[in-house]
């Protein structure tokens, strides 16, 4: 492994890591603070376990979340010296946003967890919504950071060195946007899905407990409402790639010939020395009305573009297709969902039948898997460029040898850490209410 | 004052709090290891109890730091990084076990033999990691870090594997046990505990004594600057005779069992030490090539990270008081209670 490819595994390994951690750390206080906003609302003591028993996993993986992300701040420049040799002047800005987003989000989780006898209950939900709020804009300032290297603007290359450099419009990037609104949405939607599996899983065996019903319903609303949101934002996003990073959008695709009235592709393997994807469904016109909203557009291929400045178009392709894939399934469920609902409604039926809470636990890592293939889709689709068709990845690398060495030493501490959480996550499940009668003796006891 | 100077100052302000409230948080761990004698476990439960509600937002001080150096000053983020990259990845290491380690421990099996694995790697975690905290600024004022044309010339191991930037990391680890000892004396209203921790100030205050000199003297040769720059002005020499009353004041407020006080001239003290090493480097951010006005982003970032800097104060401030007023209101019972 040369010393590039050992830095790339590193920081892959590390976004992969974190942004497990994050996304959860940007859901899980909106769903711990409908509970103990519902908790005050109802005095139903059921919302207050819920809220307690939450908010423990939450500082679990917050913590995990927390140094996870002080290594990404410091790998930049570990890393990647001659990226941030200068695009810190550019970029700098929304880190910095992001710094203070991250202090609130300490404070108040402090407050939180530690505070439920200290503070007045209103005051406690008012530490619950500044966590959920603070930490939504955390990620928001770092997913901005990374819309700029998809889609570089306010500053000018002279010689090698930017001039003219414009933080504000650096922010306002086109891939801005629809970048943070796909990342937020997609935090809600892969946690909602992950808390819903799990009560749904104890559902199954304790099918009368009130606890898991009461936790199953707010994380699949919050789950479900932005699953069917999501693809309408991944549609704005699909549109501004195909302006600002045609390349990108032809490896999504998997389209090697430019075409007018290109189809969408299903599936397939992209053949890169044949220049062919094999065995898709095409949608004929589709990728065109996709991209451009207009079933003739033409949507260039990548033949068209220098070799040397094509991602990796296997990976990009077959990612991408997992994602899509994960994201109408939830959709999809969502949808069902929010039938069953109505109907359960209407009918005074019960809303858990057997399978689908099946259903849901078989759901539960969808959105985690297509939030990894997604980063995948956008790292890996940006190659070979760090900032795109500025600066090359290979420019930007450190020049400290035996990169292997730091990449392995990361690699074993994350899966200690991921065995170690999973397990005390698992004990913290396994400790959850058994049925409804003693729930007012758990309340005073987790208190 | 330049605006260079003024954003320079504000990332040594951070990192003054960071070591004032940071670093005591690590030096509860160094506590949490020498806990010994019949009130151990009422020691530990002390430390933990003192630093859980507050650890992980003390801890964003550093990454305040990091932020405003790679926007402010790129290129020193950059050499920094670079030539340095094996003791920063210790560092993070360290982080990232003493982090975890404490979160894990609160929430793993209550049974003796979990508890103390996990405090082991806790509390190892927290000694090792101000050091090498030590040994990464040490190296920057030592003077041997260069970038030439992307080569680091003094390797990437001569620059920290020396006498100076370890005298450092272990002056580093003193400070921040000495002034976790302090504050802890104020975290009870136990006088048995409150005494464990004046013993443990009084004894970690002598470390940082010895150490410091240890440092002043391995100076000479180890970072020759910086050391110039000590003596450079008079109002440098004033600011170390500040430093030295502070440090005075300290132990004789811990011996008189005065521990308000003790804890601000401990909280001077490290103050006026920092402050001390960032005037006698200024205006260097890294010996000898880099300066704060040679590695400055240009005036639009610098204007806009100074207004996002106040904004943020404005912001941060008030929800910090707020989480200290909460958690740290035993104070003025444990006064009382003397």
């Amino acid at each position: 492994m040369d010393d590039l490819l050992a830095a790339r595994s590193q920081m892959a390994m590390s976004l992969a890591f974190h942004i497990i951690f994050a996304a959860i750390g940007i859901a899980m206080p909106l769903l711990m603070t409908i509970a103990e906003w519902k908790w005050l609302r109802t005095k139903d003591e059921i919302y207050l376990t819920l809220a307690k028993r939450w908010a423990k996993g939450t500082a679990i993986l917050f913590a995990v979340g927390a140094v996870s992300g002080t290594v990404l701040s410091f790998e930049l420049g570990l890393l990647w010296p001659g990226f941030m040799g200068y695009a810190g002047s550019i970029i700098g800005m929304p880190f910095s946003l992001e710094g203070f987003a991250f202090f609130t989000e300490a404070i108040f989780l402090g407050i939180y967890l530690y505070g439920w006898q200290r503070v007045p209950p209103r005051a406690h939900l008012f530490a619950g919504a500044m966590v959920a709020l603070s930490g939504a804009l955390s990620g928001i300032f770092v997913v901005i950071a990374n819309a700029w290297m998809n889609a570089p603007r306010g500053f000018r290359l002279v010689d090698g060195k930017p001039v003219d450099i414009d933080p504000i419009a650096a922010m306002m990037n086109p891939a801005a946007l629809p970048q943070t609104l796909h990342m937020t949405l997609a935090a809600y939607a892969a946690t909602g899905f992950v808390v819903a599996g799990i009560h749904a899983f104890m559902l199954l065996r304790d099918p009368r407990n009130r606890f898991h019903k009461a936790a199953l319903a707010i994380a699949f609303v919050v789950g479900g409402v932005t699953a069917i949101l999501q693809p309408l934002s991944g549609d704005l996003l699909a549109k501004t790639v195909a302006v600002t990073q045609p390349v990108k959008l032809a490896a999504f695709e998997g389209q090697f010939q430019t075409e007018q009235g290109a189809s969408f592709r299903i599936g397939g393997i992209p053949d890169e020395t044949a220049g062919v994807t094999r065995y898709a469904i095409e949608v004929p016109y589709a990728l065109s009305i996709l991209a451009y909203g207009d079933p003739n557009a033409t949507v260039k291929g990548l033949n068209d573009f220098r070799a040397d400045e094509r991602p990796p178009v296997a990976i990009v392709h077959i990612a991408f297709q997992i994602m899509v894939a994960c994201g109408v399934a939830m959709m999809l469920i969502a949808l069902w969902g929010a039938w069953r609902y109505l109907r359960a409604r209407r009918n005074k039926r019960r809303l858990e039948s057997k399978w689908f809470l099946r259903l849901l636990v078989a759901a539960a890592p969808l959105g985690f898997i297509a939030i990894e293939t997604g980063w995948v889709v956008t790292e890996v689709g940006r190659q070979p460029w760090i900032i795109y068709g500025v600066m090359r990845t290979s420019e930007a690398v450190t020049p400290m040898p035996g990169l292997i060495v730091p990449f392995i030493t990361f690699t074993l501490l994350y899966i200690l850490l991921a065995i170690v959480t999973i397990w005390l996550l698992l004990r913290q499940v396994a400790a959850s209410p058994r049925d409804a009668e003693p729930l007012a003796k758990e309340a005073q006891l987790v208190a | 004052m330049s605006l260079e100077t003024i954003i320079a100052g504000v990332m040594i302000a951070s990192l003054v709090l960071y070591a004032l409230l940071g670093g005591a948080d690590y030096g509860g761990g160094v506590w949490d290891l020498f806990a010994f004698g019949p009130r151990a476990r009422r020691q530990r439960a002390l430390i933990a109890e003192a630093i859980s509600p507050v650890w992980e937002a003390n801890h964003v001080w550093l990454i305040l730091v990091i932020v405003i150096l790679f926007t402010a000053f790129p290129p020193a983020f950059a050499t920094i990084a670079t030539a340095l990259h094996i003791p920063i990845t210790l560092l993070l290491i360290g982080i990232v076990l003493r982090g975890t380690a404490f979160t894990f421990r609160t929430y793993d099996v209550q049974r003796d033999d979990v508890q103390r694995r996990w405090s082991l790697v806790f509390s190892i975690a927290s000694i090792i990691t101000p050091v090498l905290l030590g040994i990464t600024l040490g190296a920057i004022a030592s003077g041997t870090i260069r970038i030439v044309d992307r080569v680091v010339v003094n390797g990437f191991f001569r620059s920290w594997l020396a006498p100076f930037p370890f005298a450092v990391g272990f002056f580093a680890l003193a400070l921040f046990a000495f002034l976790a000892a302090v504050y802890l004396t104020l975290e009870t209203r136990e006088r048995e505990l409150q005494e464990d921790f004046r013993r443990r100030a009084l004894v970690s205050g002598v470390a940082v004594g010895i150490l410091a000199l240890t440092v002043f003297v391995l100076a000479g040769t180890g970072a020759p600057t910086v050391r110039a720059g000590i003596s450079r002005t008079w109002w440098a020499l004033i600011l170390h005779v500040c430093t030295a009353v502070f440090a005075v004041g300290a132990f004789y407020a811990l011996w008189m069992r005065q521990y308000k006080l003790a804890r601000i001239c401990a909280a001077a003290q490290v103050t006026l030490i920092l402050l001390g090493w960032a005037f006698a480097q200024f205006p260097h951010l890294v010996e000898p090539d880099i300066t704060i006005f040679s590695a400055a982003a240009p005036r639009i970032t610098l204007q806009l990270l100074l207004g996002a800097l106040v904004l943020g104060a404005l912001l941060l401030f008030p929800s910090y008081y707020y989480l200290f007023r909460v958690f740290k209101r035993g104070h003025k019972e444990a006064q009382e209670a003397q």
